[in-house]
């Protein structure tokens, strides 16, 4: 995907994707196998429900910021990223369905490189925000 | 995260990448990558985070010969008791409260990487659904091959006095 036009763009236009719908269980072994991260309160529902006291596994925190990294790379294309960063809001529990929504906030110039800014925000099906963030990436003029 | 060799693998980018539900060709396309204006596969942005893999260290990977504390005959591996109230994020290292990453460059198959943490700052804040928080930030510097700073990472963990639930 080529990379994003200055001219093409308009601050506060959004783009919206439904991330992961019905969040299943399965999905978070595949994070925590892929990642490294194999702390039991992701995948081990005897663990988290019996000696961790919450009411079933829940989701990484990097699966999210994951999810939420295809909806902006989908919007900006590959390899423009220059920074992304999340605050994690509210837990995501199996069966959730998550949407990310990115605004653009500004369009710049810095050194000579054209840059969008981006407002980040993921949501479950009770518009609960899970995470919120920021996004930078490099565009054409 | 501290690891001398983090080796960027294209197998390991295509699982990362599922995991993430991301089917994106420029993480598993030869061709389709080679085509592109990025001219290789790349890895996807949160994928540094698996360098835990490569850290000798890390301690939320089972080890071999090691007690580890997800549930085996017993609902925890380590015979503890707890505390009425303690929380149990802390016995699981903690809640990631912020995520940030700076891109030098992106990464792709063929990278040797190194990862360097320092710690950042702590600080403490009160919440009425959590207790006491207490936040604790840390700085891991990624370098290539040739010691080029390609990603610097910035992490911010919270422990909290009780359990939060949503």
């Amino acid at each position: 995907m080529p990379k994003l036009k200055a001219a093409d763009l308009t601050v506060g236009d959004t783009h919206t994707e439904v991330l992961v719908e019905d969040l299943k269980r399965t999905q978070l072994v595949q994070y925590a196998g892929a990642s490294g991260d194999y702390n039991p309160v992701h995948t081990d529902e005897v663990f988290v429900t019996q000696v961790a006291g919450y009411p079933t596994v829940f989701a990484h925190g990097m699966l999210t910021m994951g999810l939420t990294g295809k909806l902006v790379t989908n919007l900006v294309g590959d390899g423009t990223l220059t920074n992304y960063g999340v605050r994690f809001v509210s837990q995501v529990w199996p069966g959730d369905t998550l949407t990310g929504t990115a605004e653009i906030v500004a369009i710049r110039e810095e050194g000579g490189q054209h840059l969008v800014d981006l407002e980040l925000t993921t949501v479950n099906q009770d518009s609960q925000k899970v995470i919120t963030g920021t996004a930078t990436a490099r565009i054409d003029a | 995260m501290t690891a001398e060799k983090f080796p960027i693998e294209a197998g390991h980018i295509l699982l990362f990448s599922r995991a993430v539900g991301d089917p994106n060709p420029i993480y598993s396309d030869e061709d389709y990558a080679a085509a592109s204006e990025v001219g290789s596969i790349i890895a996807p942005p949160t994928f540094v985070q698996s360098s835990a893999q490569f850290d000798p260290d890390y301690f939320l990977r089972p080890k071999i010969d090691q007690p580890w504390f997800g549930s085996g005959g017993e609902p925890t591996g380590i015979k503890k008791e707890k505390k009425e109230g303690e929380s149990s994020g802390a016995a699981a290292g903690g809640l990631h409260a912020e995520q940030h990453y700076e891109y030098h460059r992106h990464i792709k198959p063929g990278d040797v990487l190194s990862a360097t943490t320092f710690p950042g700052e702590t600080w403490e804040k009160e919440s009425k659904r959590a207790g006491k928080l207490t936040f604790s930030e840390s700085i891991t510097e990624y370098r290539d091959q040739d010691g080029e700073l390609v990603i610097t990472a910035r992490g911010v963990g919270v422990r909290t006095e009780k359990i939060i639930e949503g």
